[in-house]
């Protein structure tokens, strides 16, 4: 379903993707894994537009993503950020509804805040939650709500960027459930980006390592616990020595 | 030497570069304002934010400033006789000059810097990716409707404070140098022409695009986290203050050296 091929990013003198090739297979939950820094965001972001890369090739369902209608290839896509990155200004249920209230998948407003709601409750969240603003909301609640805005169109492709960073153990685990779940029943094809590998357990169903700015280990999620390379030992194992590079 | 050169060399490639840079992003940023989608919500909120908003500031600003040019035209025209000028030189000062340069400095220091940080929070923490991933053109939705809002409301903010400049210089003439309020009125009404008047509102139409293009532009280019922000906001504010001179210079010129 989404291939990579060869794709290469700098920014300026760093050169932060050095050849990515990455196949994620329709309906299959891909998580890719790597230290900070490694590129693994940008990545994401180069499949969906925001950054455009060097060089190399990206295709959706054998379609290259710069040369798709632009309007109809997002509409394919549901992305929770890092940090929710909900819109300030709007009260959550506007936030949910966003692609619902304008373009080309717009509702009535009534039709809208009641998808929105719907979504909220898939999340664990109440109806009373909807007309809050995000500032009013706790970091667990916001990453629901960004959960929620992510599914709230039923999307094909979902991506996930760091979905349980700066969460406590215990709202980790629940958003991880939430997003196995979802991904189960809406059978979406996803990307998640964690170091988080507890996240791996419960999200992935294929893993992928990203070092260097290349895949440098991709399989099925128990192989990664039981692998020989030495780079995904020191990193699934969070050891401080290995071929890693760390600083100390 | 040739290092001297090259460093010269570079500054002026970047210096141009990122002129141009700018330049795209306004005619895009205009291009935006009469291309569908529009939106109507976000047009009314900036309308809210750089017209009705600014209101108080400019009044104050504008009313002080009239009566104290009323004060220096006085004292300054007392030295040759003159001081019966007051009612006509406030008038073409503040409709001329000092409204619309006041409007500008007034829009670029309290909208300008807020809508730099708010596009450029917006944009470290991600959500401006995060329009674009729900397939919303940032141009449209944040850029267009704050620069229509700052072309519709500089030239209403201008005759605002020209009004209110006129005023601060009539309350010191009637009340502290005994102008009769008839004649004073009467004077200022005669001498002031159509383009004086035309001239005021063009300038605020200018200048409300330029505050607010500048906002907009730093804010989508901010750096990362808080001093990203900070620096945006700081550069957004010199560079429209700057642009605003200048631009005033320009129509100065165009208006009024015929």
């Amino acid at each position: 379903m989404i291939d990579l091929r060869g794709v290469h990013k700098s920014f300026g003198p760093n050169q932060v993707l050095r050849g990515v090739d990455l196949h994620v297979p329709k309906g299959q939950s891909m998580v890719i894994i790597g230290g900070s820094g490694t590129g693994k965001s940008v990545l994401l972001k180069c499949v969906l537009g925001l950054v455009t890369p060097d060089a190399g090739t990206i295709t959706v369902d054998g379609t290259d993503v710069t040369r798709s209608d632009r309007d109809a290839f997002l509409a394919r896509f549901g992305m929770l950020f890092q940090g929710a990155a909900l819109f300030d200004s709007l009260p959550v249920w506007q936030n949910v509804a966003f692609r619902l209230l304008r373009g080309s998948l717009k509702r009535p407003k009534g039709q809208a805040r009641a998808i929105a709601i719907d979504k909220l409750q898939r999340v664990g969240l109440g109806p009373e939650v909807a007309d809050r603003f995000p500032a009013e909301l706790s970091g667990g609640m916001q990453k629901r709500v960004g959960l929620a805005r992510a599914i709230a169109t039923d999307p094909e492709i979902i991506f996930f960027d760091e979905p349980t960073t700066g969460l406590d153990p215990i709202m980790a685990g629940v958003i991880n459930d939430l997003i196995r779940e979802i991904v189960v029943d809406m059978g979406a094809t996803t990307m998640t980006i964690t170091h988080d590998m507890t996240s791996v357990r419960s999200i992935a169903d294929q893993v992928a390592m990203l070092h260097g700015g290349q895949i440098r280990w991709v399989g099925a999620k128990d192989a990664v616990f039981d692998s020989a390379d030495p780079y995904v030992t020191q990193f699934v194992n969070g050891l401080a020595d290995g071929p890693i590079e760390t600083l100390r | 030497m040739i290092g001297f050169l090259a460093s010269v060399g570079a500054t002026t490639l970047a210096l141009l570069a990122g002129l141009g840079r700018l330049m795209i992003f306004a005619a895009s940023s205009l291009a935006a304002i009469v291309r569908p989608p529009f939106y109507g919500r976000e047009v009314a909120l900036a309308l809210l934010n750089v017209g009705y908003l600014t209101l108080p500031v400019v009044g104050l600003t504008a009313v002080f400033t009239g009566a104290a040019l009323a004060l220096q035209i006085y004292a300054g025209g007392a030295r040759f006789n003159a001081e019966a000028v007051v009612p006509q030189i406030v008038a073409i000062g503040m409709v001329r000059e000092l409204g619309p340069v006041l409007v500008g400095l007034m829009i670029a220091a309290r909208v300008t810097s807020s809508v730099a940080a708010e596009v450029a929070t917006m944009k470290v923490t991600e959500q401006i990716d995060a329009l674009v991933t729900l397939s919303t053109d940032p141009l449209r939705y944040l850029v267009a409707p704050r620069v229509l809002a700052g072309l519709v409301s500089g030239p209403v903010l201008v005759a605002v404070a020209d009004a209110l400049g006129i005023f601060g210089g009539f309350l010191v003439g009637t009340q502290a140098l005994d102008f009769n309020p008839t004649t004073y009125l009467r004077n200022t009404v005669d001498f002031l022409t159509l383009p004086d008047v035309t001239s005021s509102l063009v300038k605020g139409v200018a200048f409300g695009g330029i505050a607010t293009l500048m906002g907009c532009y730093f804010g989508l280019n901010a750096g990362r986290g808080a001093q990203g922000v900070g620096a945006a906001t700081k550069s957004s504010v010199v560079a429209a203050a700057v642009l605003i001179l200048a631009a005033n210079f320009a129509l100065t010129a165009v208006f009024f050296t015929a």
